[in-house]
């Protein structure tokens, strides 16, 4: 009878990390190729442990907020984001904002979303912070070992697939990240969505997080490939201030790095607000003379 | 989905030497979308009182020309203007009117009252409610909207007795401005009303739009 109540309730693969201790991290699987899948790990992350309960995943949904299905949960976890980055001729634009709220309350408006994974490969934070914070550290080690193994530096492509490949090993389980990795390896600058459902997309151009909708408005608007440093930088930045201006969720500062073929440089970090002070400013002169016209909302007083 | 968290917004209210102060932030929003930046959410009854409605923004509209009927009623029936106390009652009771099915608003009054005979020095006056009009009146600052915790927070520590009204102006703003600064969903401009005996001071205040 027990053993008929354990495998109705419990999914075959947690079982099998409940019971046993071993470390796959490094199998052979890892060495050569394996039809494609070289980097795939052959099972979980040692020492990485999950709720011991049957359904590990309904646990964790209900005690916290990391699906975004249940806002009610007490812990609360980082959340709310606008990230971006984009492909043009002068490299990769990486622009983020730098807010953390739990429920509405503004945690911290100092958080670094971009993730420096190594001095030639960035990734972005949308979802989870620890999670994301968490799985890109581990896979600048994974990347740095693919350098010792392959005397080469690894390609964005794979540095890409080996986190997906992670994630979707834990896919269901209450990951959440929505992550860019971007990069400049022989091929030249590269960029790839990446995200906890297991999807993994090449792209010129992708914004990610509750503020992506109002960015991607903008960067639309002004996104071309042949775009000057000094352009593209500015477009980043105009993108992630629109959006944090109008999301609630995101704000606080911009932190906006450039992918080079030298590896990315940091641009600067600016103020959010100021930066839209700046931006109506600038708007309000191009217009000359526009009038403040009396509220739309406003019923006569 | 809370009702009360839809539109976002707040409001705060101190006490003063002879004075009181009333200020709100101006965000209009849809949940975590911000709409307008122009959503003033105190009103004037008169140049001596005034009053406050974080909460739905429908409902800060219909109830704002409710009561201003009914104030306009009272006018007309007492020719006097009405008193804070009264005034924080008549809104009291209008609220309990829908007790089973209430206004999403959370009021908060400040006024001035006017010196009669019975009462030469009238103490400034602040109140504020539930939405089903519970009635509340502070000493010190009445707070309320979605960063009420914050409010609380920031008041609890800036706020002292008898502020002058220039310091009172100072001590409201700070509030509102740093406690709005860690709620997502209050902020995007703010006004404040210092009212003294001989005149009311509006500011708008230059906050963070994000």
């Amino acid at each position: 009878m027990d053993a008929l109540a354990s495998s109705l309730s419990a999914p075959p693969r947690l079982t099998r990390d409940l019971n046993e201790d071993g470390d796959d991290a490094g199998s052979s699987a890892e060495w050569g190729s394996q039809g494609g899948f070289g980097n795939l790990h052959s099972g979980f992350v040692g020492g990485m442990t999950v709720p011991r309960t049957p359904d590990p995943a309904a646990f964790l949904n209900l005690h916290t907020d990391s699906m975004s299905s249940n806002p009610q949960a007490k812990i609360k976890l980082a959340h709310g984001t606008t990230t971006l980055a984009f492909r043009f001729k002068g490299g990769i634009i990486v622009a983020v904002d730098s807010r953390a709220t739990a429920g509405s309350y503004i945690a911290s408006g100092t958080v670094k979303k971009v993730i420096e994974i190594n001095p030639y490969l960035l990734g972005t934070m949308a979802g989870g912070a620890a999670d994301c914070q968490y799985w890109e550290t581990y896979l600048g080690m994974q990347c740095r070992l693919h350098e010792l193994r392959n005397k080469e530096r690894i390609s964005v492509a794979a540095a890409s697939k080996i986190l997906s490949n992670i994630v979707y090993q834990y896919k269901g389980m209450g990951l959440s990240m929505g992550t860019m990795i971007c990069g400049w390896d022989k091929t030249g600058p590269a960029l790839f969505y990446v995200d906890s459902e297991g999807q993994r997309l090449k792209g010129d151009l992708f914004s990610v997080g509750s503020g992506s909708t109002f960015a991607y408005g903008v960067l639309d608007q002004g996104y071309k490939f042949d775009l000057t440093d000094e352009e593209a930088q500015d477009l980043g930045r105009r993108s992630i201030c629109a959006a944090g201006h109008r999301d609630a969720f995101s704000g606080n500062t911009i932190n906006l790095y450039h992918v080079k073929e030298h590896g990315w440089d940091f641009i600067g970090n600016y103020d959010l607000s100021e930066t839209w002070y700046e931006y109506t400013q600038k708007e309000k002169g191009d217009k000359m003379t526009r009038v403040e016209a009396p509220s739309p909302m406003a019923v006569e007083a | 989905m809370s009702i009360m968290e839809y539109n976002g917004g707040s409001v705060v209210a101190m006490v003063g030497k002879d004075c009181v102060a009333i200020a709100t932030d101006m965000r209009l929003g849809q949940q975590s979308i911000g709409v307008a930046h122009n959503f003033e959410k105190v009103f004037p009854i008169n140049d001596k009182l005034y009053y406050g409605l974080p909460g739905l923004a429908s409902d800060v509209y219909s109830l704002r020309e409710h009561l201003r009927f009914r104030v306009n009623m009272y006018r007309m029936k007492e020719e006097r203007e009405i008193t804070p106390k009264t005034f924080t009652h008549l809104l009291s009771s209008t609220l309990y009117e829908k007790r089973f099915g209430p206004w999403f608003l959370e009021p908060v009054v400040a006024g001035l009252p006017a010196p009669t005979e019975m009462e030469p020095h009238p103490k400034p006056f602040i109140s504020t409610m539930d939405t089903i009009g519970c009635i509340t009146t502070p000493k010190d600052f009445a707070v309320a909207g979605t960063a009420t915790d914050k409010l609380y927070g920031v008041a609890e520590g800036l706020w002292e007795p008898d502020l002058e009204p220039e310091d009172l102006f100072e001590t409201i703003s700070q509030t509102l401005l740093n406690a709005v600064d860690r709620d997502a969903l209050s902020g995007w401009g703010a006004v404040v009303h210092v009212i003294t005996h001989d005149k009311v001071i509006t500011r708008t205040l230059r906050s963070r739009m994000d």
